[in-house]
């Protein structure tokens, strides 16, 4: 069975539906399947809801989709780097859930895991824990929260064999995981795509089982804050 | 003379003891790792999935795959271990960092912390914040001890929404130290010239 596709078009090719739910890896514009996202603007693909940590910036990653009006709601952890996300909110075009970062994070690896919801303290007694339901153990509070299960998940890896395992790259990896794992149909794109037996078993980050259509393509890899000591 | 930034940095890397695996948040705790004392070695988690930050990259070094929380590029070090988000929150909630250092808009006297939102105004979002005062086994705050225009941001009760209900430990501001302790807050150490008087006028919350 073939995973490879020739292009982040035809690898979706089939999965887009307006209104869908879609999970994104990447942290700031790091790791993000910057040639998904550009091939569902192509596509003109609408009334998006993202699970994502952030919303890109306003004319890269996730920020392409809002300038054209694509995304109708994100569920997000933090969204400060972009002018136009916070536009479309305050004027109510575009919903938002905050979510905490790692109860985000928990939500989809619990999703991809067949957990429906799990307990945690994060977030206890502030704004996030209204109307979930509250719960002690051992003396201490925990709400519930909700797993995710996404129609399409879209990831980028560094190098993925023909069978689909995935090697990650420093900080790259962050969210790619969970959010890989948590959809129906996973959508990778990867820097590199390399014979099946050239990566060892011992150091896949995520088993081609979640991954079901690979791309290979160049990545920008834009950086969103330059920072530099004196050499 | 009160603390300013790199002083207050200086004063809380005076809280890490060796071994301890530390999360530093943004602004003014990135700069704690420049005052590590010597002989002590900490680990300094970032939440976007990493383990032993080293220091900012030269030139050189720029690397668009490895970048620290917020988003600025870093470098690795010999230890370094990555992760995915799932498995850094993990470690979080868990209660395997000894120390987050964070920044605030507002405590109070009961340890409740406000730092990630002013409604109407500024919709950031919390990111990690909610998860690391939820799971750290101490949280320790550096601050400015008033606003701009001289009103105190150690509060009797927190006007901003919360990012956590009493899990504020210990607040190191510009005039000087304080612990949340049964009652209300407690000056634990004073800036250099900075006199019991002065942060008593400077401080809302109740102090014993």
């Amino acid at each position: 069975m073939n995973k490879i596709y020739a292009s982040a078009a035809e690898a979706l090719d089939g999965l887009l539906k307006d209104g869908m739910f879609i999970a994104a890896g990447g942290f700031g514009l790091c790791g993000i399947p910057e040639l998904l996202l550009n091939a569902i603007r192509d596509a003109g693909t609408k009334d998006l809801t993202f699970a994502s940590n952030n919303a890109g910036v306003d004319d890269f990653g996730i920020g392409i989709l809002l300038q054209s009006k694509q995304v109708k709601k994100m569920m997000s952890s933090y969204v400060g780097e972009n002018a136009e996300f916070m536009r479309q909110y305050l004027s109510g075009e575009l919903e938002l859930e905050f979510n905490p970062q790692g109860t985000l994070a928990e939500r989809m690896r619990a999703g991809g895991a067949g957990i429906p919801g799990f307990y945690t303290k994060t977030g206890v007694g502030t704004v996030i824990a209204e109307g979930k339901e509250h719960k002690d153990f051992d003396g201490e509070t925990y709400i519930l929260e909700r797993g995710i299960v996404a129609d399409l998940s879209i990831i980028k890896a560094w190098k993925a064999d023909e069978t689909g395992n995935l090697i990650f790259r420093k900080t790259a990896r962050n969210f790619n995981v969970p959010a890989g794992k948590c959809g129906r149909v996973c959508v990778a794109e990867v820097e590199e795509i390399v014979p099946v037996g050239s990566l060892d078993p011992d150091l896949i980050h995520m088993p081609g089982i979640y991954v079901h259509r690979i791309i290979q393509g160049e990545h920008e890899k834009r950086i969103e804050q330059r920072t530099i000591r004196e050499a | 003379m009160a603390w300013d930034r790199n002083q207050m940095a200086a004063r809380a890397a005076q809280e890490l003891q060796d071994g301890w695996y530390v999360n530093l948040g943004i602004g003014i705790p990135t700069l704690v790792s420049n005052y590590i004392p010597d002989g002590i070695e900490v680990t300094l988690q970032s939440e976007n999935g990493m383990l032993g930050m080293g220091p900012f990259p030269t030139e050189d070094e720029i690397d668009p795959d490895l970048i620290n929380a917020g988003k600025q590029t870093i470098t690795e070090l010999p230890q370094t271990a990555y992760f995915d988000s799932a498995e850094s929150f993990a470690m979080i909630r868990g209660g395997k960092i000894a120390m987050a250092i964070l920044g605030a808009m507002e405590v109070a006297e009961n340890g409740d912390l406000a730092n990630w939102m002013i409604p109407g105004k500024l919709v950031k979002g919390m990111g990690g914040a909610m998860d690391l005062v939820a799971g750290v086994g101490r949280v320790v705050v550096v601050m400015d001890h008033t606003n701009k225009h001289g009103v105190s941001k150690l509060l009797k009760e927190c006007t901003l929404p919360l990012t956590g209900k009493g899990v504020v430990d210990r607040i190191i501001t510009n005039l000087g130290v304080l612990d949340v302790v049964e009652g209300g807050l407690k000056v634990v150490e004073l800036a250099p010239d900075v006199t019991q008087d002065q942060i008593e006028a400077a401080t809302e919350a109740t102090l014993v």
